[in-house]
């Protein structure tokens, strides 16, 4: 079992202007790595940075590292590493200045060139910020969030936009955080990113929570998975559900496509080849499906686009 | 989950001391001051330009004795506005608009560490014009007056009033928009504040009130003492000192960091 919650969320409520921007929100995050999850819009950010002590909430209690991250806010910042959605860096810095700079704020900060290296900064040294592509901007602002070696850290997007390499390196740096005992808080769009970063996953829509849980838990939820092979049109679909067990579906979804809906385990798999066997048939394109936190995400947050 | 406390990465938090952060940040904002061409323009060549081309030309009449003695205390005065005022809120508007006093706000720095650190760089910044125009104006045959303490104290003041007009403005426009107001504002006050043109130029009822700005007050306690030998400036403190106390006060009250 994790242990003690690092985030604390109870009832939270914050609005902009007449825009309920998170309308009573409750999470807890523990210690490891914990995903925020939802469509554009869904009060992600604002519930980050009003545990980052960035927004007073208008009502509901935040408690971060056990303390009020607005009120003790001088105790808990040392304790926090935050990574911005973009900028925070001066425009005219160098890339490794800043670094240097952030490091000198804290007490005892990771090693600045180790960092650079390990985040392939290391030839942008000397580039000022404007200069530096997006990807290495991405990056100098997580390695600001991580060089004062802090307790916990809160990643808002942090591979928002970056190239397949810069993806794995920013999450192998956040395995190696979590190895290390550092909790995360990340907010993404990306599932395959919380499927394979995160403990713990919260997806937010509309400014709630509205599911919790590991990404298997998550998963589990839908049980269902699905089958799909191809073969012959015009096949007895009948035939092969007398084959099936009770709880299964099949059917032919488009001439020579079939699909079967159930608890697709090695026997019903064997079922389904013999089935296709003692009919002559080669199943060609067989494939299992199985849910993914996608599936459970559109589920839950609705395939239609908003606004 | 049990961290083994070996690792890279292993939680070690806490703020460093006080007085580093602070020089830390006030060295970083000095760094990025002199680094960047536009506010090097602002501060140190139009003063310096502006001193040497009306000692040596003789455009505007400033009156009896030496243009340099005339012209020296209002080019200090432009100095300083134009770190403390101009350089200030344009840098601090930009640091707003692209999240990094956001970013420092997260950090283990106060915010008033933060703002006695941008101080302290306009502080250095202003010492190194004085230095670099105060040579400048004895190659042109400048000869000061008067009670360094005296001046010590304008400088001082005035600062304090341009940095609260500085960060109103940086604080509560757009970043373009203190950009443009910034700059305008700065010429508006060469011109009409006493800096290279003689204040008594103007007509009468425009010179009471011109004469209330803080570049003017700026101006003229400069050149009492620096030029006249006058002791304390009082009026002129005190209008610098109202200045500052309600751009300060309003800075402090308007001011958004992001």
């Amino acid at each position: 079992m994790r242990s003690e919650p690092v985030v604390q969320v109870q009832a939270l409520v914050k609005r902009y202007g007449t825009k309920t921007a998170v309308d009573g929100l409750d999470l807890v995050a523990r210690t490891g790595v914990t995903a925020v999850l939802g469509p554009n819009g869904a009060g992600k950010t604002t519930t980050v940075e009003t545990c980052e002590g960035y927004r007073k909430p208008d009502s509901g209690t935040v408690r971060v590292l056990g303390l009020d991250p607005v009120r003790q806010s001088a105790d808990l910042r040392p304790r926090i590493g935050v990574m911005l959605q973009s900028g925070g860096v001066y425009s005219g810095s160098r890339a490794d200045e800043m670094l240097r700079h952030v490091a000198m704020l804290h007490a005892h900060p990771l090693d600045v060139d180790a960092l650079t290296e390990r985040l392939g900064l290391g030839s942008c040294g000397r580039t000022t910020y404007r200069r530096l592509s997006g990807g290495q901007q991405q990056r100098l602002a997580l390695a600001m969030a991580v060089v004062g070696r802090p307790e916990l850290v809160f990643l808002d997007e942090p591979t928002a936009g970056l190239d397949p390499q810069a993806r794995r390196a920013t999450w192998d740096l956040v395995r190696d955080l979590r190895a290390d005992g550092v909790s995360v808080i990340l907010t993404t769009h990306y599932m395959d990113e919380a499927e394979q970063l995160a403990d713990d996953v919260a997806i937010i829509d509309a400014g709630r929570v509205i599911a919790q849980g590991s990404p298997e838990e998550l998963c589990r939820g839908g049980a269902e998975n699905t089958l799909r092979f191809s073969g012959r049109p015009g096949l007895d679909v009948g035939s092969l559900l007398k084959a099936l067990p009770a709880d299964c579906s099949a059917a032919e979804l488009t001439p020579g496509s079939y699909r079967v809906v159930g608890k697709v385990d090695p026997q019903l798999l064997a079922t389904v080849t013999s089935w296709c066997a003692q009919h002559g048939v080669m199943p060609e394109k067989i494939s299992v499906e199985r849910h993914t936190l996608e599936d459970v995400f559109l589920e839950l947050t609705g395939k239609e686009l908003r606004s | 989950m049990t961290a083994t406390g070996t690792g890279t990465y292993t939680p070690k938090p806490g703020a460093a001391p006080l007085p580093r952060m602070i020089a830390a940040q006030a060295l970083l904002e000095t760094k990025m001051l002199l680094r960047n061409g536009e506010q090097l323009l602002l501060t140190v060549v139009i003063p310096a330009l502006l001193l040497v081309l009306f000692s040596t030309v003789d455009i505007v009449d400033t009156g009896a004795g030496e243009t340099v003695d005339f012209l020296a205390p209002g080019v200090l005065a432009l100095a300083v506005m134009s770190t403390a005022f101009t350089g200030q809120a344009i840098a601090t508007g930009f640091e707003r608009r692209y999240g990094v006093l956001k970013r420092l706000a997260s950090s283990p720095l106060p915010r008033w560490g933060l703002m006695t650190a941008k101080t302290l760089s306009v502080l250095v910044t202003e010492v190194l014009q004085v230095i670099l125009l105060t040579v400048i104006a004895f190659a042109l045959g400048w000869s000061p007056q008067g009670n360094p303490a005296a001046m010590l104290l304008l400088l001082v003041l005035g600062t304090a009033a341009f940095s609260g007009l500085g960060l109103l403005m940086a604080g509560t426009l757009k970043a373009e928009a203190t950009l443009a107001a910034a700059n305008l504002v700065f010429l508006l006050l060469l011109v009409g504040g006493g800096v290279i043109v003689p204040l008594d130029k103007f007509p009468s009822g425009a010179q009471d009130v011109l004469g209330l700005l803080p570049i003017s007050a700026l101006s003229d306690g400069l050149r009492d003492v620096l030029q006249h030998g006058a002791g304390m400036p009082w009026g002129d403190l005190g209008i610098l000192a109202v200045w500052a106390v309600a751009g300060l006060a309003a800075a402090g009250k308007f001011f958004r960091w992001e």
